[in-house]
Order: structure tokens, then sequence, then C-alpha cells
């Protein structure tokens, strides 16, 4: 079977709502590709998730283009690990399990097996329902990429929501 | 690397390598309390960062959601036309999982 459609399928919602269709990214360039200059067993690793985690006792997301972001120390446990995204409607699961978007426990797994060299001390989180573009840009991948360099990562996997 | 369960929105936005898992979204890295599959689903999306060679590659993984492809009819059902706009208010302030993470982070 294929995937989803999720494009057409969000656009034949607002359509049938009478919304203005939704303002997808649509990248007009290449993104820039570049090899690990060393085996996946000796790099670092970062991971940034967009569903809006938080750990119990941090301050949650706002839903009105929130751009910041939140730090998530690799040792927390997987319990005080909550979710404010303006789609709730995705959450349930997530909120019995959070590494249905947040894999906290498979990053400490595979490190611990030695298939990455390393998990970053900090991993993130952002919210994912930012409808301002320019702020993503300007504001949130700013911010992510400062917090990577300080974590010396080698690569980062996104989780998307 | 980019995993992704919405692959035609990933796709749009050009990141340098995708790992597909045909998954309900709120399930990017995998089910419920699924460590097994959690694990696999997120060695297979590192291990991209050696097997591919070219940008926007996308590895599509074989994992699946169920025997049958029924949940795919029932995210149209919710999400496609006629379905309800499941969005939350555009609040400009922090919406807690609880009141009592609100109370923890805010002491009062």
């Amino acid at each position: 079977m294929e995937p989803i459609e999720y494009m057409r399928m969000t656009r034949e919602l607002y359509e049938s709502l009478g919304h203005q269709p939704y303002g997808w990214l649509n990248a007009d360039t290449p993104p820039p590709f570049t090899k690990l200059n060393k085996p996946l067993s000796q790099c670092r690793i970062g991971m940034v998730s967009t569903s809006g985690a938080y750990v119990v006792g941090q301050q949650a997301y706002h839903y009105k283009d929130d751009t910041s972001i939140r730090a998530i120390p690799k040792t927390t446990p997987t319990d005080q690990i909550h979710f404010s995204h303006i789609t709730e409607n995705y959450l349930p699961d997530p909120r019995r399990d959070p590494n249905c978007v947040f894999p906290i426990d498979a990053l400490r797994t595979l490190e611990a097996e030695g298939v990455v060299g390393g998990v970053a001390d900090e991993l993130f989180s952002c919210m994912g329902g930012i409808y301002s573009q320019r702020r993503v840009r300007e504001e949130l991948i700013p911010a992510l990429s400062e917090s990577f360099a300080r974590q010396n990562v080698d690569a980062v996997l996104l989780v998307p929501m | 690397m980019c995993m992704a369960s919405a692959l035609d929105i990933v796709r749009a936005g050009r990141p340098p390598r995708i790992t597909f898992v045909d998954y309900p979204l709120g399930h990017t890295v995998g089910k419920p309390f699924d460590r097994e599959g959690q694990v696999d689903i997120v060695r297979c999306g590192l291990a991209g960062f050696e097997s591919m060679t070219q940008a926007e590659q996308v590895e599509m993984l074989g994992h699946r959601w169920a025997d049958t492809e029924d949940w795919k009819a029932e995210e149209w059902r919710k999400g496609g036309a006629g379905g309800k706009d499941e969005r939350k208010p555009r609040d400009g302030t922090p919406q807690y999982q609880s009141e009592q993470d609100r109370i923890l982070a805010e002491g009062r």
C-alpha cells in the first residue's frame, strides 16, 4: 500500500470546512548533503522532536507560533516527559509512552549497545505547529543549531510528529 | 536524518535523508510500549547515515502498523473532506498536559 497523502487529505479537509489552504513548506533548493567523517559507532548523536515534549517542571509550549525549545537531559525518566502540541489529537499514545515520538529509551539502548559513539547529554524538543515559516527560519532553527553545536554532535536525528 | 510517517509533508521540506515508517501520525518512531520495534526503527534511521550516498534518499521501512491497511481509511475519514479540524485554538499561554504540571512549573 502507498503512504497516506496527508497534504491532499488536509487540503480536502480545509476545502470542505471553507478554510484557506494550508501553507506547506515547499523547499525550492536541494538540501546540503554531508557524509559522516567517521563511523557511526564513533559519532555523538543529537535528537530533536517536534512533538512539543517537555520535562515535568518545565514550562509547556503555547499554541500561538511558539518558537522556543526545551533541553531534555538524556537521563530524564521517561515518565517525566509530557507533551503540549497544537494537534493534541495525535498525543494519546505519546502521552502513554513518550517513545512513540521522543525516542529517548531507544537512543539510550543504542548508546549502550555501542551502535553510536554516544548520545548528546541534552536532547531537544520544539513545537511542530508553527505557522510562520519566517519565524522558524529566523528564531527556531538558529536556536536549535546553536544548541546542537554546544552539544558537539556529529549528526542529528529529527523526529517530526 | 529525518524520520517520517507523513512522507509527502517531509519530502516537501527536502531534508538530506529520510527514513519512512508507515505508521499513523503520533507514532513516528514506534508503537506504544513496543520497545523492540522502537529500537529497531531508530537503529534503521541511524544506519542511514552510513548507507545513504546522496541527498534526498528515502529508506522505506517494512514495519507494519497492523495486519491490514484499514487504519488508513480511518485516517482519511477523520482527517479528510467532511472530517473535523482537530487543531486546538491558537492560545498564547502554556498548555500543560495536566494542572499538576502547571503548578510544578509556575509554582502556584
